[in-house]
């Protein structure tokens, strides 16, 4: 879902710069917050950071699209830090990829930040609250967290990416257009990420159930 | 001396099994998805794989006329981006390591301040 550098124009660029930073920067309040708060969060947000860092930046080959891709990571973060926080690691992790791993850009950043940051944090988080607001299994809500996140951000970059680069073309027809074109990759991968938010989250669950009761999340 | 039947054991057993089951077939249905994915022998991809962000992003932009710029700090060159990748890696996952840890040598503190 990285947008390399240059490919948007300057005026979507800013706007997607303008609509991510308010987010960033509430991230960016809350963990002083809750760090203030509470110093045992830490090891959490630390753990998380390197996780949605690995995760994002990880390729995975789907040999039956002859593509490979990358997971999120963010609808994990997003339900164990919660979005805002979510948010800002993400920022984090795609300024190192933009500056270091030729890996989207910087005047790509704020688009790349609204899609997997934003919109991945907050789908995952939003998802996992609904299903276990109806009683729905840790497990089987982490996985359709993960699975929706990482869907959702990949809509959202068509969105952007159509947006972008359309000029006199109407939008609709080339933003569906990327959509079927990262399906064959991201429908396999979003199951995957699915499988791997549900693990992490069962996982804690078992190991610190303590810690998952003190961030809200169950 | 009482011999106890074999019969409840298997009773237990396949009622763990039969409350198994329905978790056994999603598993098993999510795993026939997304095996040749992961199987080699089910390519029947060209011998590079490219990422999407080359086959989808870059593509269309090309197509109307935007072109990727090279980054700022440009590590696509030869193994370096490999090499940085590694690094990145490795750094990463040392992080995760350490805090993991520290977040499980938190939870045995507080089980023997309670004990």
């Amino acid at each position: 879902m990285h947008i390399s550098e240059g490919i948007l124009p300057w005026n979507w660029a800013l706007l997607w710069f303008v609509v991510a930073m308010p987010f960033a920067g509430y991230g960016l309040y809350r963990l002083k917050k809750l760090s203030n708060e509470d110093l045992s969060f830490k090891p959490l947000v630390g753990v998380m950071a390197a996780v949605v860092f690995i995760i994002s930046c990880m390729p995975i080959p789907v040999p039956t699209a002859g593509t490979c891709s990358h997971p999120c990571g963010t609808g994990i973060s997003g339900i164990l830090l919660g979005p805002a926080i979510s948010i800002l690691i993400t920022a984090a992790a795609l300024l190192i990829q933009a500056l270091f791993l030729a890996h989207g850009g910087l005047s790509t950043w704020g688009a790349d930040i609204v899609s997997m940051g934003v919109v991945g944090s907050f789908a995952g988080y939003f998802t996992f609250k609904a299903l276990r607001a109806v009683k729905i299994n840790m497990a089987v809500a982490g996985f359709m967290a993960g699975l929706l996140a990482d869907w959702a951000t990949y809509l959202t970059t068509s969105a952007e990416l159509a947006s972008g680069i359309r000029g006199d073309s109407p939008f609709l027809p080339l933003f569906w257009k990327i959509v079927i074109a990262f399906m064959p990759t991201q429908l396999p991968l979003g199951i995957l990420e699915g499988a791997i938010t549900s693990g992490m989250v069962v996982l804690l669950y078992k190991k610190r159930p303590d810690l998952l009761v003190k961030m809200g999340v169950v | 001396m009482k011999v106890q039947s074999e019969k409840p054991a298997l009773e237990c057993l396949y009622r763990g099994f039969k409350a198994q089951s329905w978790g056994r077939a999603v598993l098993a249905a999510l795993f026939l998805y997304t095996a040749p994915c992961i199987l080699p022998a089910a390519s029947t991809a060209a011998d590079k794989w490219p990422g999407v962000d080359e086959t989808v992003v870059e593509k269309y932009a090309k197509e109307h006329g935007r072109q990727a710029r090279e980054p700022l700090i440009n590590t696509d060159q030869g193994d370096l981006l490999l090499f940085v990748f590694l690094l990145a890696g490795t750094i990463g996952g040392f992080a995760a390591g350490y805090y993991w840890r520290i977040l499980m040598s938190e939870k045995v503190k507080k089980t023997e301040k309670e004990k």
